[in-house]
This record gives structure tokens, C-alpha cells and sequence, in this order.
């Protein structure tokens, strides 16, 4: 496989009538980690979720591709199956299905009829994933996340994607109710991952998750658009000295999208 | 106001009935109690289902010269349910009122178990049956059991002993030719049993009307354990009146499993009474509603005992311009101190001319009880459908893979797995219509 490259140009979102993405251009190619951090409200998860095909999210131009592909023309699913996956901040529960019928179909999904997996080598290949996440057995036999605690939620998502194996994966906010022992956890799985063959694109209010998930490239968004660039010093410095100085430096009041532009 | 009853259900019928089956006196003495009380009551009112126009007795009592004898071949739609290479199995099969098929596995009658035809226990063990028979369901509480008590015919006897505990579920299968079906299912579990029992009951031709009016009585004693699934799968032309009671004693436990599948009008009531303390009753059930079916179904727990527990769950999807009404009632009478009840409705309305009303419904005479309810009715989570196409899955995959899991709760605990597949196939052609 080449080497995936994701290309967002000039993305303007709106949600409801609102403004959310004000123009917003990445690249992240295999191999590399990009963090967006960024106080609330500054339109990070919209960032997230647009890419993966929200019915909510409205876009007003601007365009995404995937090795060159439209993105914004394919539904949620045909996007998962060209390999974009979003670790969501709030996973849904699905009552009635297992974790282990709800994976097996999405693989199925993108391996295509007439080459569903066996489902021995699915299993063996689950039971290893799980493990690896250290998650227990039972969760295999689990509904979709029904009654999981918040970390059990988040490690499910890691195992989803390792499970998928996506091109690029979006991590939105998975740190959020973490404690840290989790954190680790599900950065193991995002660092097992990691190589030329998938990028990544981490979302998260705090420097604490990029000490164990190391970025290449950290974005500062704020008023929908990403207003400062860099490398891991930056997430660093952010951390020491928070957000004031940027909003300083470049004459911001209000760093939300509510902010009008 | 006027009473419309069936003027052919009269003595002569009853007592000829009665004559047939060679029943012992006081079951006649029921019978003929019943139908006066038939004869006077009205149709029964619903509070929000109106079953004035449905039928309740316009069919031609139809009585079994006898039974058919232990038949090897056993019918080909029935045959794929029941495990016929085992020894581990226990069935009893019914046409209308006659008995097809009869299996007992040695091993369970040297344990005392009994499990054998209604009529044929009336004969063999008439004190335990008249002990039990219309104890938890009375002939006089409506039109409907009163006019079960006094006409019916067919169904089973289950009696298990003191500590027994059967490992493989017990099987009754009632297939409808005749368009009035009345059997009685009594069971009786003992202090310390265990048992599971798998009820089957289903019409055969499209075009008939049939009427079915069962009543199903299970009585779990001290220490018991007894899980009931049933499925009921009638015809769109008929009417389902089923009504189970449980009466629970102390740590005894009832677990109802009910697939509704029925194409017809269908009333579903369902009674557990948790005499003593630290009883307990699980109740599930699925219905999907599909063309223009109607249906009012309930389930109830009445807490007596202290430290008893329950819980509800029922689930239903509408189609078409189906309705239904899904009643969850809790009651707490004075001195169930210490009781917990847990009761949910849920509803998925897949159509917007379908209608389907969820109430949850507290009585609460005891103040120290914990009691919970939840209810919903609504389209399929867009957000859910959502977070499975994020994996990849095609819109109407994780519609289905969201529907199916709906019922998962009733599909997944029907114990035998060819009745599992059954009902699988059931829901299968209900979505799909």
C-alpha cells in the first residue's frame, strides 16, 4: 500500500446556520502524528466529525481528499471503508449487539462479499487485539459499549481501530475521563499502529496525552481555523504558559467560533 | 348494557365436553360456573384498547374424538424445533386438542416428574389438579377466562418435585387447524426445583380465523426456579387472548420470555404475584406490530413479600399502520419493605402510521421500596445508525444490525435452538413484510 495522504483545503462548516470551520487546510500523510489542540469551542470535534460524514455538519466549501479522492461526495460508511476512522468522544451503545458480530461486520463491510473473514482467524485476531489493549475476554460478548465505564468506552474505539486498520485515524478527545493508566493503555494501541502505512490526527485540550502519543506537527486552532503551527515544542509551551499569549500574539479577544469573523 | 355471547356455548356443549374427556365432577361443576359467568359479563374493557368489535366467540367448538397416539412422524413445520436426537429432551405436542407426540425421558418420571397431557393428569392425579387448576387466573375475573375455564381443552400438565432439577428445557407445541384453540398450561414447581419450559403455538392455514384463549398458570415454590418462553405465531385473520400468572413464594423465581409474533389482533397479559419475601420475577417481551394489527399487552408484578425484586422489559416495533398499547405496571403493596423494581418500555416506530403507546405504571403502597421506570417510543438513533457506518457499515446493515439487537433480549434467551431460529426467521419476514 502507499502511503495515504489526507488533504483538507480551505474547509468552511456550518452547523444549523452557524458558522462553525472557517476555513481550515491540513495534510497528514502516513507516518505522521498531527496534534489540534485548542481551548472549547474553538471547532475541533466539528473538524472531526465533518471528516467522517456527520448528516449535521453542513459544508460550505473548501474540500477534503484521500489520495487524491473526493471525500465530501462519499457517505459515512464508504468513507470508513476507504479507510478514515474517528475515535469518537461519545461512542454510542448499541443494546442487543455483540462487540465481536458489530466488528466482524465492519471488517466484512470493507473486505467486500465473497471475502468475508474466517471467523477463526477473526477471533484469534480479536482475542490478540484485546489483549494487547488489555482488555478482558468477556468484552468480546459485550453490547457495543452498554454499560462500559468511560475508559472501557475509549479502549473500545482503540480496539475498533486496530481491528480496522485505517489509513487515517482521527483520535477526537480520547483522553478526556481518562485516568492515566487508561491513557497509556490506549496510547500503546495508537503507538502500535503507528508507520507509513497510517496517519493520525490527535484532538485534545491537553499536553498531557501527547506525552505518551509524541506528534510531529501540533495545530493551534481557535475561531474555526487553525491559527498557529508547529512542532511538539509548541504543545510544550502550551502547556507551560496556556493559551493567553497566542491569543496575544494575534490580537484575539474571543477565541470561539462564536466570535464573529 | 348488551351482552353478545355465542348461543351454541351452551350446558349441552359443556357437559358433553365434559362427558368426552371423562373429567371428574368438580371440573364440570367449574365449567358450568364459568359459562354463566360467561353469559352475563360483557366484553371485557381495555383501558386504551377497545376490543368491542374483535371476536371473542364466534367460532365452532370443535372436540377431539381423541388423541392421534404417540406419533413417530412428527409434522415437518414442528420437527426442525425440537431436538429429536436426544435423549435430553421432553415434548408434548398438540393438534387443536389432540395429543400428537408425547416424550418423557425415563430419567425424569423416576425423579417423580410428571409431565403429561391436562386431560390425562384430570385422570391420573385429579387432587393435584384441582388444588392448582384457575388458582392464579380466575374463571370469573372477565369474559375471556370465563369462557376459557368453561371450554377448555387441551394444553398441559407439569408437575416437578421437591429439589428436582431438569438440566434441558420441557416443550409443549400447539399447532392450530380448528379455528378455536383453549388449552391450559399448569405448571408446578416444588421448593427447590429448577425448570425450563419452552411453549410453541402457531396456526398452519392463512385463511382461517382462528381464535386462541389460553391461560397459562405456573406456581413456583419455596426456593424454585422456572423460566417460561413462549412464542405465539397466528395468522393476520386471528385473535390471541393469552393470559399467564405466576405466583411466586418465598426466594422462588419466574422468568417470562415472550415473543408476540402474531399477524392478529393479540391480548397479552401477563401476572407475576411475589407472595413472600425475597421472591423474584424477570419479565421480557418483543412484539412487532406489522399491517393493521392491534395489540394490548401487559406486564405485571405485584410485590407482597419483603426484599422482593423485579423487572420489565418490553420491546416493541411498529410497521405499517399497526398499534399497540405496552402497559408495564409495578405494584408495591404495604409491607413489600425493601423491594426493588426495575420496569422499562421501549418502543422503535419505524412507520409513521403505526402507533405505539409505552406506560410505565407505579403503585406503590410501601414506602420503603425502590421503584424505577423507563419508557421511550421513536424512530431508529440517528446517531447510532451513524457510529456503525463510521466502521464501514452500510446504512440499511446498521439499521438491521440495530433492530435485531433490539430484540436481542427475548431472541437471545429462547432456550432451544431451533424455536431460537424460528423466531428469528418470524422476525425476519415481520420487518420485512
Amino acid at each position: 500500500m502507499s502511503q495515504p495522504k489526507l488533504t483538507i483545503e480551505d474547509l468552511q462548516v456550518s452547523v444549523e446556520g452557524k458558522k462553525i470551520l472557517k476555513g481550515l487546510s491540513l495534510e497528514i500523510k502516513g507516518g505522521e502524528v498531527h496534534a489540534i489542540m485548542g481551548p472549547n469551542g474553538t471547532g475541533k470535534s466539528t473538524l472531526a466529525s465533518t471528516l467522517m460524514g456527520h448528516p449535521k455538519y453542513k459544508v460550505e466549501s473548501g474540500s477534503v481528499t484521500l489520495n487524491g479522492e473526493n471525500v465530501l461526495e462519499m457517505a459515512t460508511d464508504e468513507r470508513a471503508r476507504k479507510g478514515i476512522f474517528l475515535a469518537m468522544q461519545y461512542p454510542s451503545e448499541i443494546s442487543g449487539v455483540t462487540n465481536a458480530d458489530f466488528l466482524r461486520s465492519a471488517i466484512n463491510a470493507r473486505r467486500g462479499e465473497g471475502n468475508e473473514i474466517s471467523l477463526i482467524k477473526f477471533v484469534r485476531e480479536m482475542e490478540k487485539k484485546m489483549s494487547f489493549l488489555e482488555m478482558k475476554e468477556s468484552f468480546a460478548q459485550r453490547y457495543v459499549n452498554e454499560g462500559f465505564s468511560g475508559g472501557e468506552k475509549k479502549r473500545n474505539e482503540i480496539l475498533q481501530m486496530m481491528m480496522l486498520k485505517p489509513q487515517i485515524a482521527i483520535l477526537d478527545e480520547i483522553d478526556s475521563g481518562l485516568d492515566i493508566d487508561a491513557l497509556k493503555v490506549v496510547a500503546k494501541g495508537v503507538n502500535e499502529m503507528k508507520g507509513p502505512e497510517m496517519g493520525v490526527l490527535v484532538i485534545t485540550h491537553y499536553q498531557r496525552l501527547l506525552n505518551y502519543i509524541k506528534p510531529d506537527y501540533v495545530h493551534i486552532m481557535m475561531q474555526g481555523r487553525i491559527v498557529r503551527s508547529g512542532g511538539p515544542e509548541l504543545a510544550e509551551k502550551l502547556e507551560a504558559e496556556g493559551y493567553d499569549w497566542i491569543k496575544e500574539e494575534l490580537g484575539i479577544e474571543d477565541e470561539t467560533v462564536s466570535q464573529r469573523s | 348494557m348488551s351482552v353478545t355471547i355465542n348461543t351454541n356455548f351452551d350446558e349441552n356443549l359443556v357437559t358433553h365436553l365434559s362427558n368426552v374427556k371423562k373429567e371428574p365432577e368438580w371440573m364440570l361443576d367449574i365449567r358450568l360456573k364459568a359459562l354463566e359467568v360467561y353469559k352475563q359479563l360483557p366484553i371485557p374493557r381495555f383501558e386504551k384498547t377497545r376490543i368491542d368489535k374483535w371476536n371473542i366467540d364466534q367460532f365452532e367448538f370443535f372436540i377431539d374424538e381423541g388423541d392421534e397416539g404417540n406419533q413417530v412422524d412428527i409434522p415437518e413445520d414442528i420437527r426442525s424445533m425440537i431436538d429429536v436426537n436426544t435423549e435430553n429432551r421432553s415434548v408434548i405436542i398438540q393438534r387443536n386438542s389432540a395429543l400428537v407426540h408425547h416424550y418423557l425421558p425415563k430419567s425424569l418420571g423416576d425423579q417423580g416428574v410428571i409431565f403429561t397431557t391436562l386431560d390425562n393428569a384430570l385422570q391420573e392425579y385429579p387432587d393435584l389438579v384441582k388444588k392448582y387448576f384457575m388458582n392464579a387466573v380466575k374463571f370469573d375475573e372477565n369474559k375471556l377466562t370465563a369462557l376459557h375455564a368453561a371450554l377448555w381443552n387441551g394444553g398441559v400438565f407439569l408437575y416437578v418435585p421437591k429439589n428436582v432439577e431438569i438440566e434441558f428445557p420441557l416443550q409443549s407445541v400447539y399447532l392450530a387447524e380448528k379455528a378455536g384453540l383453549l388449552p391450559h398450561v399448569l405448571i408446578i414447581a416444588e421448593t427447590n426445583s429448577n425448570l425450563t419450559f419452552v411453549d410453541y403455538r402457531f396456526s398452519t392455514d392463512h385463511n382461517v380465523s382462528y381464535i386462541h384463549n389460553g391461560v397459562v398458570e405456573v406456581y413456583v415454590g419455596e426456593g424454585a426456579r422456572v423460566r417460561f418462553a413462549t412464542v405465539h405465531n397466528f395468522n393476520k385473520n386471528s385473535y390471541d387472548y393469552s393470559y399467564r400468572r405466576a405466583i411466586v413464594k418465598r426466594n422462588g423465581r419466574i422468568e417470562w420470555v415472550m415473543g408476540e409474533m402474531n399477524f392478529g389482533n393479540t391480548i397479552s397479559n401477563n401476572t407475576s404475584l411475589l407472595k413472600d419475601s425475597a421472591a423474584s420475577a424477570d419479565i421480557k417481551s418483543i412484539f412487532i406490530g406489522t399491517g393493521r394489527q392491534k395489540a394490548d399487552l401487559e406486564s405485571k408484578v405485584i410485590h407482597e413479600g419483603d426484599h422482593t425484586e423485579s423487572k420489565i422489559l418490553s420491546r416493541g416495533i411498529m410497521l405499517d399502520q399497526a398499534t399497540a398499547i405496552f402497559n408495564g405496571i409495578t405494584k408495591m403493596e404495604k409491607g413489600a419493605v425493601k423491594s426493588n423494581a426495575e420496569q422499562a418500555e421501549n418502543i422503535l416506530m419505524l412507520s409513521k402510521e403505526a402507533r405505539g403507546d409505552a406506560n410505565p405504571i407505579l403503585l406503590i403502597d410501601e414506602h420503603d421500596v425502590m421503584a424505577g421506570h423507563a419508557a421511550s417510543a421513536g424512530p431508529v438513533n440517528q446517531n447510532d445508525i451513524y457510529y456503525l457506518m463510521s466502521r464501514g457499515i452500510p446504512k440499511d446493515e446498521a439499521e438491521r444490525l440495530i433492530i435485531h439487537g433490539f430484540l436481542a433480549s427475548v431472541v437471545s434467551r429462547i432456550p432451544i435452538e431451533g424455536l431460537q431460529e424460528q423466531l428469528e426467521k418470524l422476525i425476519e419476514r415481520k420487518l420485512k413484510r
